[in-house]
């Protein structure tokens, strides 16, 4: 029991009341994502890479706030290439970090199997942040099976002061283990402020490239390494076991938990007085700490969020363990749902909450922004009745009501794809159209337009450009001519990309002339082969905010057709008044940004410069 | 209950994407850090920066351990926009939770979907007098309007701040120390004042009635329509206007390049394609029939 800690102060203590109001380099409120950043930069590292994606965007963008003398931080095309690029530093002697989203794990996954095999010279973190509930991607898998699969150690912070302290650890561990090391974060981590001590930059020495036969992965030096994998894999696990940062709170021995990550904070929340395990890493597991924590309590239940993870690893040990009995497999926990558990598990009474009220809940989907570029392309496909083949970005969006202007969606990049299979099928009646934004187009579009090309795929595709990442907060990529840092970099031209890969059709239109655009698709469609139209207008919000002139609806004509409702845009709403059982239109002059698309599709040519409105 | 345990102070922040919660939220954090309290405060965001609901979870005290509020805990439910503060009512204390919600309304495209004759809003009926009469300790200004009248809309907020302060144990000065850490230079006079403005607000009667929170919707015989669309087929000639400009999409070109209506439920009987048509081949008959006499469950939904 020696290196079993009592329970120390966990570390929310740590930021306890004098540490607080210390001011400087003392405690300071951080999100998960800024002291992941923070612990990356204390470790020494000097080249990071990342692409964004909620909830992992923040950290490349807080870790760009440090000197550039201390480490190169910048965004990568895609997260396989944000990975090489880290890894190429590995191998280069230096700490090296690399961000991403779950998803993000898919995209970089090939590098990093082969990456677990070969080990690193210079430390290699990287940070996943997972989002389960899904607030913002496209599907919830639980990266603590990635690590399983890729034979990669997961370390699980369970607040921002463990996401800072785990994130150095993972870098010392890196190197003494040779192995890259996944930190898993999830989106209440990642956007939840609480106060961080900090500490300062440590100064690590530059190891140079050093030649290992296994740094070029071949069948022989594979067939070599694997081994050494497994092997390290029991290193770890013993080594976890006696780590200082597996926590056991000691409580009633009736009932034991064994959680990790943010779960842990609802079990001491909803649960006091039990005796609770909390690993700092899931794999590899620390089973001999999990043995004698599973001898000392009469029950074991196992709060964990997504997969029923550690709950089949310890079954596995031979342990009866009760988990996703009592709590979902399927989104996020909070401190309800983990209450509803133990409640179903006979341990708490059930809550039942009365609210005082009955209030009929607001559908407030989000929505694409009044004058948003992507509105009118999707506005023109939904008059022309195409198949569309969509994408990741904002323009997802125009799946939902009023648009409902796409087909498809799966995975970045995925749109061409999609439709070259959609062609291939030889049954549709419409026009195939695949769209895409210009940050996916760049991350994962390019090779599906080569492939088109290359297989004479009947599609057209809708390049959607608004020269930023928009999605995900108005980012650079390499095609808006800056960098992470905000330096001048060459900018992507795509036309020039398009007639590089074998384009014969290709249009350039403004997003905001609706005309013109449905004609250029309407054209587009017609052309046998591949076509490009790309509708080019700057994102509303970024990276400047863009606001023109308001508009406004002349009552005495409106016809309250609602035509111009179909745009979906959050600027206009019904007015007071009615016309034959249907409500007219207004608009907020204070979103307004005067893109003219509904003047544009007013039937009765009742929209009009609202300062020309009051002046008549 | 977890009640019984002395939990943390809960305060949950509420608006629209773009509305200010985040900022809001930061100061709120700011100042429980200042009294040397354990702090926590969760927001999620990516979809919402568009338009949708956002909120932020602070909770602070000796001990903080869930990052996120529990429903029916939370002590303080802050609105910045009526419907999103009525949506998370349920997250309030039953008894004491003190509820304080601007009553400006960002009525959303969706809740204008409805294409019925005589549809009504989608958005939140439930008006100020209706609350304040339900919920113990609740504050409905006008924040957003007396904003204007300081001459900036963007300092309803701190307007609310002002409310909120005198519900909270803060020391005044806290805040107004805290408060120009957060808000543009330029601005801090205006926000000093609006503060005061909100403080001041509490100390005075209102009447409810006197800023309605919900719409103005108006007990009305709801209808069906039964539309039916007359086209002339000798004077339609295949021009595609009707197809192109119907709202709906309920019209198309049928074998003979003839205009028809194909999707007779989508129909609202809007008489675009009637006026559009250069060769006046469409006529709309539109026989509105009356279905339910919704005045009655109007006064009690609607109270307008």
């Amino acid at each position: 029991m020696s290196e079993v800690i009592q329970e120390k102060a966990p570390s929310k203590q740590a930021a306890s009341i004098n540490i607080i109001t210390q001011t400087g380099d003392g405690a300071r409120p951080m999100t998960g994502n800024e002291a992941i950043a923070r612990g990356a930069w204390e470790a020494g590292c000097k080249v990071a890479a990342a692409y964004p994606g909620t909830p992992s965007t923040e950290i490349l963008e807080n870790l760009a706030k440090y000197p550039s003398e201390d480490v190169h931080a910048q965004w990568s095309t895609n997260e396989k290439v944000a990975l090489d690029v880290a890894y190429g530093a590995s191998y280069g002697g230096v700490r090296a970090f690399c961000a991403m989203k779950h998803v993000g794990l898919n995209v970089a996954a090939d590098a990093l199997l082969t990456e677990a095999y070969i080990g690193v010279n210079g430390g290699l973190v990287l940070a996943v942040c997972d989002d389960p509930g899904i607030h913002s991607s496209q599907n919830e898998q639980d990266t603590r099976l990635f690590g399983k699969l890729a034979n990669v150690p997961v370390l699980e912070p369970s607040d921002a002061q463990e996401a800072h302290d785990y994130t150095k650890w993972a870098f010392e561990l890196s190197e003494k283990f040779d192995t890259p090391i996944i930190v898993r974060s999830t989106t209440r981590i990642a956007h939840t402020r609480s106060p961080v001590v900090v500490g300062e930059r440590e100064q690590i020495e530059d190891r140079g490239f050093v030649d290992r036969p296994e740094n070029v992965a071949l069948p022989t030096t594979a067939r070599a390494r694997h081994p050494v994998v497994i092997e390290r894999e029991k290193l770890m696990e013993e080594y976890f076991s006696k780590s200082s940062k597996v926590q056991w709170i000691k409580g009633r021995t009736d009932i034991g938990v064994i959680t990790a990550g943010t779960s842990y904070s609802y079990v001491r929340e909803v649960l006091p007085g039990v005796s609770v395990l909390k690993l700092p890493a899931t794999f590899p597991l620390p089973r001999d700490i999990i043995r004698e924590f599973c001898e000392a309590v009469d029950r074991v239940i196992i709060v964990e969020e997504l997969e029923p993870f550690l709950e089949t690893e310890i079954s596995a040990m031979g342990y009866k363990v009760e988990g996703k009995v009592f709590f979902p497999r399927a989104g996020e926990l909070s401190p309800e749902l983990v209450h509803e558990g133990f409640a179903k598990a006979g341990l708490l009474k059930a809550r039942k909450i009365e609210t005082p009220i009955e209030i009929n809940e607001l559908v407030r989907p989000p929505v694409l922004c009044s004058g948003c570029p992507h509105t009118g392309g999707y506005m023109a496909l939904r008059a022309l009745d195409a198949r569309v083949a969509g994408d990741i970005g904002c323009y997802t969006l125009a799946a939902m009501q009023p648009l409902q202007a796409m087909d498809t969606c799966v995975a970045m990049g995925s749109s061409i794809g999609t439709a070259i299979g959609l062609a291939k099928a030889g049954n549709e009646t419409k026009p195939i159209v695949a769209t895409i934004g210009d940050g996916t187009f760049l991350h994962g579009g390019i090779t599906g337009l080569i492939d088109a090309v290359y297989n004479d795929a009947d599609i057209t595709v809708l390049l959607l450009n608004n020269s930023t990442t928009a999605m995900t907060g108005g980012q650079e990529h390499p095609g808006t001519g800056k960098t992470l840092r905000g330096e001048d970099t060459h900018a992507v031209n795509y036309a020039d990309v398009c007639r590089a890969v074998g384009v014969k059709s290709l249009t350039e239109v403004d997003s905001y002339d609706l005309g013109a655009l449905y004609q250029a698709i309407r054209e587009a469609t017609e052309y046998k082969g591949v076509s490009v139209v790309i509708a080019n207008r700057p994102c509303v919000l970024d990276p400047v905010k863009i606001k023109g002139p308001a508009f406004q609806i002349r009552a005495e004509g409106c016809t309250a057709c609602q035509s111009c409702m179909n745009l979906g845009c959050p600027a206009l709403s019904w007015s007071d008044e009615m016309l034959e059982g249907h409500y007219k239109i207004k608009i907020d002059e204070a979103s307004c940004i005067g893109c003219t698309l509904c003047v544009q599709i007013c039937p009765s040519d009742c929209i009009r410069p609202a300062a020309e409105l009051r002046a008549s | 209950m977890n009640d019984a345990v002395k939990g943390p102070t809960n305060v949950l922040i509420v608006g629209v994407g773009g509305q200010g919660v985040i900022m809001v939220s930061k100061i709120l954090a700011r100042l429980s850090q200042l009294e040397g309290l354990q702090v926590k405060q969760s927001e999620v965001h990516g979809m919402a920066k568009r338009g949708g609901s956002v909120f932020s979870h602070i909770r602070f005290g000796d001990e903080v351990w869930s990052p996120t509020i529990p429903m029916g805990e939370a002590d303080i439910v802050l609105g910045l926009e009526w419907a999103e503060g009525l949506r998370w009512l349920r997250y309030l204390k039953l008894d004491h939770g003190t509820f304080i919600s601007d009553t400006k309304r960002i009525v959303p495209p969706f809740s204008c979907r409805d294409r019925t004759h005589h549809a009504h809003h989608g958005y939140a009926h439930h008006t100020v007098a209706e609350i304040i009469d339900q919920v113990p300790n609740a504050f409905a200004p006008d924040a957003t309007g007396m904003a204007l009248e300081l001459g900036n809309e963007r300092v309803a907020n701190t307007i609310l701040l002002g409310i909120l302060s005198t519900v909270m144990d803060f020391p005044v000065e806290s805040w107004l120390k805290v408060l120009p850490e957060f808000v543009p230079p330029k601005t801090v006079e205006t926000n000093l004042k609006a503060f005061e403005a909100g403080r001041a607000w509490t100390k005075k009667d209102h009447d409810p009635d006197l800023h309605n929170g919900s719409l103005p919707v108006k007990p009305v015989q709801r209808m069906v329509r039964k539309v039916r669309l007359e086209i002339t087929d000798e004077w339609c000639k295949s021009c595609d206007i009707c197809v192109k400009m119907c709202p709906e999409r309920c019209l198309a070109l049928d074998e003979r390049q003839i205009a028809r209506l194909v999707n007779p439920d989508a129909c609202t009987g809007c008489r675009v394609c009637e006026w559009l048509c250069p060769d006046f081949a469409i006529a709309v008959h539109v026989d509105a029939v009356p279905i339910e006499s919704i005045a009655a469950d109007t006064a009690a939904e609607v109270r307008a």
